[in-house]
């Protein structure tokens, strides 16, 4: 395999070139307009067969894709912050008519006050829209994840959407290595075509996207509950065989250094990465501490999350999200929610970081971890608390 | 645009009523529209049109929820709802999906006819950034507005469709403000702004001619768009059976005068082009207001003239403008 140096933009750029979907239609917003622009540079110079729609809003980028997607062809999109805003719509049609629409968020943070930079808030409002929600924590993951996701969504057990999300300049912006995926390598994973029985087709006249009262709205609802379900044995086995043929493993929740754990960090995109140092800096001081990074944010593995807390006596969730005025932020509610109950229950403490792409160092990570674990020392759960932000 | 001395590659076909009676519908009767309204009489002509694979996008509105209740659908050929105001752009994605699939060899039913059906509210409002970026885009679909001037789905609000001092829900005729105090949008002439190859007006009280642009607005190669007057009696408050002879008037009196665009190049239809040869047939507005609740107030308690001849002034000189446009 080939190994580039390239921005988290163009590896997922990269990564749809090689799937070489039917249809692509975008509209472009920072800091997602990397793979867009890269896209067209690919449908220019011939490289690719996809007719690019370069629509007038993401709003229509997001009923157009539905749309291509309905008549069973593949495809891809990418937007952010506002630009999701704008689709949400749609985004919670798209996966009401089981299109497996896979769409790239360059996180960014939703105005306002408007700003351009990292943030995860804006995928993490997806969390009850029925879409398949990734994470990526570097380039390599957002290049591999943009192309697992066609085969996650187009599953016929899943038929669900599905969004990849990577931080915005952290990643979008940033070039590091990554080993590239080439078209044969990508199509052979998911197959040359996409196959489907559910679309519109001249031969078969079927109706989609009817009318439904109180008689049949909440069974259509819990089929996609229902999809979402059989999606997590679907994942495993599209990560088991994406290690098989790329010797890249990939887990909905990875853990490091769990094993003799008493506390952990519990994070998602490249924060993992910071948190990872500051574990191995941790550790080389004699504290027991590892990491929980949550790729696969929905469906939720709750289970997992129990499981890999059985031992510990403090977890430290830290998320680039808020939820105004919730009992938390949004991943440290999900959190709570899978430990009421299973008989485990670590003292929590709770962090917002980095809203609108602030820089949380690892400094900030051995100063979060030396607040909570004395909190902890005391038995005490720390509540939600905005680091770094000024008085 | 090369007006006048265009080379006419798109034909208006001619139809006459007795070869049409037995073309197929793809419109089946058990639809839950209300009884006397035009958008189905509209919607089983717009199919008699159909000779080739086609599928229909509809926005939001009266026709997608009375046409397709689940478990049931009206339609037989494929059909997509998604949204209110996005079918333009849905049929985009169809039409680009239909291009690149074809040329890969995984759509194999050939060349495909695209409609979407919108209504006044879906078009003239909350639907037209979609319309006008799929127009300049150039995806070859052809777009119907059904118009019967207002929110009817949602009860009778006004919409940018909605004529002059007409009384709706969110413009009701009140003992200060007479009804809309606007005049519509001109929307097929935004459409023909667009540079489109291919912009008519119908009614379905003229269905051979209706069915003949329909035709000709699907074997044009590009976009198309079509404006229909379909008469709703339960907004415009009027008798169910007098659905179509309304529509009619609204032709005869020029406030939707049958014309077509193609490249540029405006030609009055039949209905339209008499009154243009003979202006005594056209038909006095004050007559055709009369005959619709929405215009009550215009005659009760005091028959409010200026206001009549203000709506006739506004109708007269759009008709003018349309009469030196299309060459009389």
């Amino acid at each position: 395999m080939a190994r580039i140096a390239v921005t988290g933009d163009d590896a997922v750029a990269l990564a749809a070139k090689a799937v070489n979907p039917d249809v692509v239609a975008a509209y472009p917003i920072t800091p997602q307009t990397i793979i867009v622009e890269r896209f067209a540079d690919f449908v220019a110079d011939g490289e690719v067969d996809t007719e690019f729609v370069t629509v007038e809003s993401e709003h229509s980028a997001m009923s157009a894709c539905v749309g291509a997607s309905s008549v069973g062809a593949r495809v891809f999109t990418s937007t952010a912050s506002a630009g999701l805003m704008l689709m949400y719509e749609i985004v919670f049609i798209a996966a009401s008519s089981r299109t497996p629409i896979v769409m790239a968020l360059a996180n960014r943070a939703i105005s306002g006050p408007i700003n351009i930079h990292g943030e995860m808030t804006d995928q993490m409002l997806l969390r009850d829209s029925g879409w398949i929600s990734l994470f990526c924590e570097d380039n390599q993951e957002a290049h591999d994840q943009t192309i697992m996701a066609f085969k996650i969504g187009e599953h016929p057990d899943v038929l669900l959407p599905v969004a990849v999300g990577l931080d915005g300049f952290i990643l979008s912006h940033a070039i590091e290595g990554i080993e590239k995926v080439s078209r044969e390598e990508a199509l052979r994973f998911i197959g040359g075509e996409r196959k489907t029985d559910l679309k519109l087709d001249t031969s078969k006249p079927l109706s989609i996207g009817l009318l439904h009262l109180q008689d049949y709205y909440m069974e259509a609802r819990a089929q996609i509950k229902d999809a979402q379900d059989r999606a997590k044995k679907v994942i495993l086995d599209v990560f088991s065989e994406w290690e098989t043929q790329t010797g890249r493993k990939y887990e909905p929740i990875e853990s490091y250094m769990m094993e003799d754990a008493e506390y952990a960090f519990i994070t998602m995109g490249s924060s993992a990465g910071n948190a990872r140092t500051t574990v191995d800096e941790l550790r080389a001081k004699g504290e027991k501490v590892g990491l929980i990074k949550i790729r696969v944010y929905r469906p939720f593995w709750s289970d997992r999350i129990v499981e890999l807390c059985k031992n510990l006596k403090g977890l430290i969730s830290v998320e680039r999200a808020h939820s105004f005025g919730g009992p938390g932020a949004i991943l440290s509610q999900d959190i709570k929610s899978a430990l009421y109950g299973s008989g485990i229950s670590p003292l929590l403490a709770e962090y917002t970081i980095g809203l609108g792409g602030r820089d949380t160092l690892i400094s900030g990570y051995h100063g979060m971890y030396n607040r909570a674990k004395k909190a902890f020392e005391e038995g005490k759960n720390l509540p939600i608390f905005w680091w770094g932000v000024r008085e | 645009m090369n007006k006048g001395g265009a080379i006419m590659t798109i034909n208006v076909p001619k139809y006459k009523l007795k070869d049409l009676v037995d073309k197929p519908t793809y419109f089946t009767g058990g639809h839950r529209l209300c009884a006397g309204c035009a958008a189905g009489s509209m919607a089983r002509q717009v199919t008699m049109a159909f000779n080739k694979p086609t599928m229909i996008f509809n926005s939001t509105g009266c026709l997608e929820v009375a046409s397709t209740i689940y478990p049931f659908s009206a339609w037989e050929v494929p059909w997509l709802h998604v949204a209110f105001e996005n079918s333009a752009a849905v049929a985009s994605g169809v039409e680009a999906a239909i291009k690149a699939m074809t040329r890969k060899g995984t759509y194999t039913a050939g060349k495909t006819d695209i409609i979407v059906f919108g209504g006044d509210g879906g078009t003239y409002d909350i639907g037209i950034q979609a319309i006008s970026g799929a127009f300049e885009r150039g995806h070859d679909l052809l777009y119907i507005l059904y118009d019967n001037g207002a929110y009817m789905n949602t009860g009778i609000q006004r919409s940018g469709g909605t004529p002059f001092s007409a009384s709706t829900t969110t413009s009701p005729a009140g003992s200060v403000i007479p009804g809309k105090t606007q005049f519509r949008k001109p929307i097929t002439e935004i459409m023909v702004a667009h540079r489109i190859p291919f912009v008519a007006t119908a009614a379905p009280a003229y269905p051979a001619d209706l069915i003949a642009k329909v035709r000709a607005g699907l074997d044009v190669d590009g976009p198309a768009f079509m404006h229909i007057e379909a008469s709703c009696n339960r907004g415009q408050r009027f008798d169910p059976a007098k659905s179509i002879e309304y529509v009619k008037m609204a032709v005869e009196t020029c406030l939707h005068p049958l014309y077509t665009v193609i490249d540029g190049e405006y030609t009055l239809s039949r209905p339209s082009e008499r009154i243009a040869k003979d202006p005594s047939r056209k038909v006095p507005l004050v007559e055709f207001l009369r005959k619709e609740g929405r215009w009550r107030h215009l005659f009760r308690p005091i028959e409010r003239t200026d206001l009549i001849e203000r709506f006739q002034t506004e109708v007269d000189k759009h008709w003018e403008e349309l009469l030196v446009k299309s060459g009389f």
